[in-house]
């Protein structure tokens, strides 16, 4: 397998683990405990390996996973006590544990294997050096292997509890009537979370993990309304932004882990721009259509309640309109034969008046959403 | 709207021993240290559309939570016909309050229909076509069929009640729990929520809401129970929904000018006149 083939399949697997769980810790909005849990199951991988003596991959996964539960269970004891908000209690929660780790790799730096630099900011250019062996044969990089592990275990998970995820996950409240525990799965969901973050941790680095968790998610929450839809909107981000960060990394000659969180930040900002839509464009084409169709129906309640011809000049000052917005409205109600203007003062026509009696009026008909 | 089918009623008691829907039973509850329900004892018949009433902050979504339990009491215990909510899951449906959810989830009206039929689903099996054509004929008894693939953030407070309600009668409950479905919803919905009621009654289930309309309780319900922290009094409309027991309901908290305006309404209803 070559190299490159290589590092773009880690991050595709990874990004794809990641976007799987992260969809649900966005739609929970609790995208932050995703990045607490992804700094603060260092400690666990440094107990299991001071344990061990090894970086044998089972021990490692055990440890973050005890992390990962410590930071949810601890965030939400302190949420409890209701001195702390839950963004404090991450704050506080997170950068504990995770400098914990610091202090015990730099303690026993000597037996360590493990590098800060590395956890922090990983390096997927080595991916295809560190090879995992079966009796002695090289069956391919280790961290392929970890991290498709990882994949296939979210995929199970997301797959075989996908109604119960997404019941509890929108209603907490009828999920825990209807005896699906929410709590239960809220843990599971969490130790899923540690798992692929330490899976990817090692490989990718912190970085580029809390970057997949959260943005893929973010991006494809703003291409569609379905769930299964965003759910496989995340993973084809979360891939297109491994393939092509690996090019950008490869044509700047700069790190690959950050190439690809920064172009999974670039397809983000496409899509908040560009949704056709939630984006900004959409939007704002929505809310100039909204404008105009105000405008143009006020005009004809004005010109069929107050008695028509009326000038321009008349309406203008009416309506506190600038003259050539006033022109633009006139025009545009003209050409579908609402009203007629002769000279100077515009008249409503009978066809404007029955334009006004089924359009009804915006306010009213927007009455039964607001209510 | 359609007619409602009947419930299965299972024959577990004789007919001489008349089973109640709900008994609470020394009931207290506290958030940390703040006791929200405090003692109390109640048994609210089969059959009966039931609103729970009283001031902000009396209890009432508690009570409903802990029937339902969601909330671990302190002492007490709760039953549902006999026997604990554990074993009366299917029996029960649950409309929760509108607010409780986030209606920016990514899904559809039909979508969030079908999580009513999740419990007899139970875990792991997917809903198939058999759930959705379910789902989607509860759609229509409230009226939105033709909303079914709707994005939920796309409708309406009062369709996204309508939504709530179709996916409590999925569930095809013999007691349904409702934490204030009347709130925020426009005149038609309400009713058409109205309507759905008395068709529940009608084929003999039992509706528990909370209620915070006093002038529509005497209109839409059968018997009322007047919670504040403590039961007040809790009975058939007639009887309990009384100026006394309202004035010891809320307290304080029923200023002389909205007890002026209360009556003035309750005697166009041809309700019992509150004194001033």
């Amino acid at each position: 397998m070559s190299p490159s083939l290589t590092i773009i399949l880690v991050g595709s697997c990874v990004a794809a683990a990641c976007a799987l769980v992260g969809t649900f810790l966005v739609l929970r909005q609790m995208a932050l405990l995703g990045d607490a849990i992804s700094h603060a199951v260092l400690p666990g991988i440094v107990i299991a390996f001071l344990m061990t003596g090894e970086r044998a991959p089972l021990p490692m996964v055990l440890g973050a996973g005890a992390l990962g539960v410590l930071t949810v269970f601890l965030v939400e004891a302190f949420h409890r006590t209701r001195r702390l908000k839950e963004d404090a209690s991450i704050g506080v929660v997170f950068p504990a544990l995770f400098s914990l780790g610091v202090v015990l790799i730099t303690k026993y730096a000597g037996q360590v294997d493990l590098d800060l630099d590395c956890v922090l900011y990983g390096e997927i250019a080595y991916a295809p050096l560190d090879l995992l062996f079966f009796q002695e044969q090289s069956i391919g990089p280790k961290a392929l292997w970890v991290n498709g592990a990882v994949l296939l275990a979210n995929l199970l998970f997301v797959s075989l509890l996908y109604k119960e995820l997404k019941l509890t996950t929108f209603d907490t409240g009828l999920a825990a009537a209807l005896g699906f525990s929410p709590i239960v799965l809220h843990y599971v969901l969490m130790s899923m979370v540690s798992v692929t973050v330490v899976g990817a941790f090692e490989s990718v680095g912190a970085i580029l993990v809390v970057a997949m968790l959260v943005v893929p998610p973010a991006t494809a929450y703003l291409l569609t309304d379905r769930l299964l839809v965003m759910l496989a909107g995340a993973v084809g981000c979360g891939v297109l932004s491994s393939v092509f960060g690996y090019w950008l990394a490869y044509w700047l000659d700069a790190s690959i882990a950050g190439a690809m969180a920064t172009v999974s930040g670039i397809l983000f900002a496409i899509a908040f721009v560009a949704s056709p839509r939630y984006g900004l464009l959409a939007r704002l084409v929505r809310q100039r259509q909204l404008g105009r169709d105000m405008a143009e129906q006020l005009l004809l309640l004005h010109l069929q309640s107050g008695g028509t011809p009326q000038s321009v000049e008349q309406l203008a000052q009416r309506f506190s309109w600038r003259r050539q917005r006033l022109e633009a409205v006139i025009a545009r109600v003209g050409n579908r034969g609402w009203v007629q203007r002769t000279n100077g003062s515009v008249a409503i026509t009978p066809l404007g008046e029955r334009a006004v009696e089924e359009r009804g009026v915006a306010p009213l008909r927007h009455q039964e959403a607001t209510a | 709207m359609s007619s409602v089918s009947e419930p299965q009623v299972a024959a577990e008691s004789s007919p001489a021993e008349v089973v109640p829907a709900i008994e609470v039973h020394d009931l207290t509850v506290a958030y940390w240290t703040q006791p929200v329900l405090w003692d109390v004892d109640l048994t609210l018949p089969e059959g009966k559309l039931i609103a729970i009433v009283g001031p902000n902050g009396a209890g009432k979504s508690t009570l409903l939570r802990s029937i339902l339990g969601l909330v671990q009491p302190i002492t007490g215990w709760v039953e549902i016909f006999g026997k604990p909510y554990e074993k009366r899951r299917s029996w029960v449906g649950y409309v929760p309050q509108r607010e409780s959810v986030d209606w920016d989830f990514p899904t559809s009206a039909l979508d969030v229909v079908t999580m009513g039929l999740y419990g007899s689903l139970g875990w792991l099996r997917r809903p198939g076509k058999k759930e959705r054509a379910t789902a989607l004929s509860c759609l229509d008894k409230v009226g939105i069929a033709h909303l079914a693939g709707r994005q939920i953030s796309q409708l309406s407070g009062g369709q996204q009640q309508r939504v709530f309600l179709a996916r409590a009668l999925a569930q095809d409950a013999r007691l349904y729990l409702m934490d204030e479905p009347f709130a925020g919803v426009d005149a038609t919905t309400e009713r058409a929520i109205l309507a759905l009621l008395q068709e529940l009654r009608a084929t003999g289930r039992t509706v528990v809401a909370v209620h915070h309309d006093l002038q529509t309780v005497a209109e839409y319900f059968d018997h009322v129970v007047l919670l504040n922290m403590r039961l007040v009094a809790d009975g058939p409309i007639a009887t309990t929904f009384t100026d006394e027991n309202l004035q010891r309901t809320y307290g304080g908290r029923l200023t002389v000018l909205s007890q002026a305006a209360e009556s003035l309404l309750r005697a166009e209803s041809g309700a019992p006149k509150l004194d001033v």
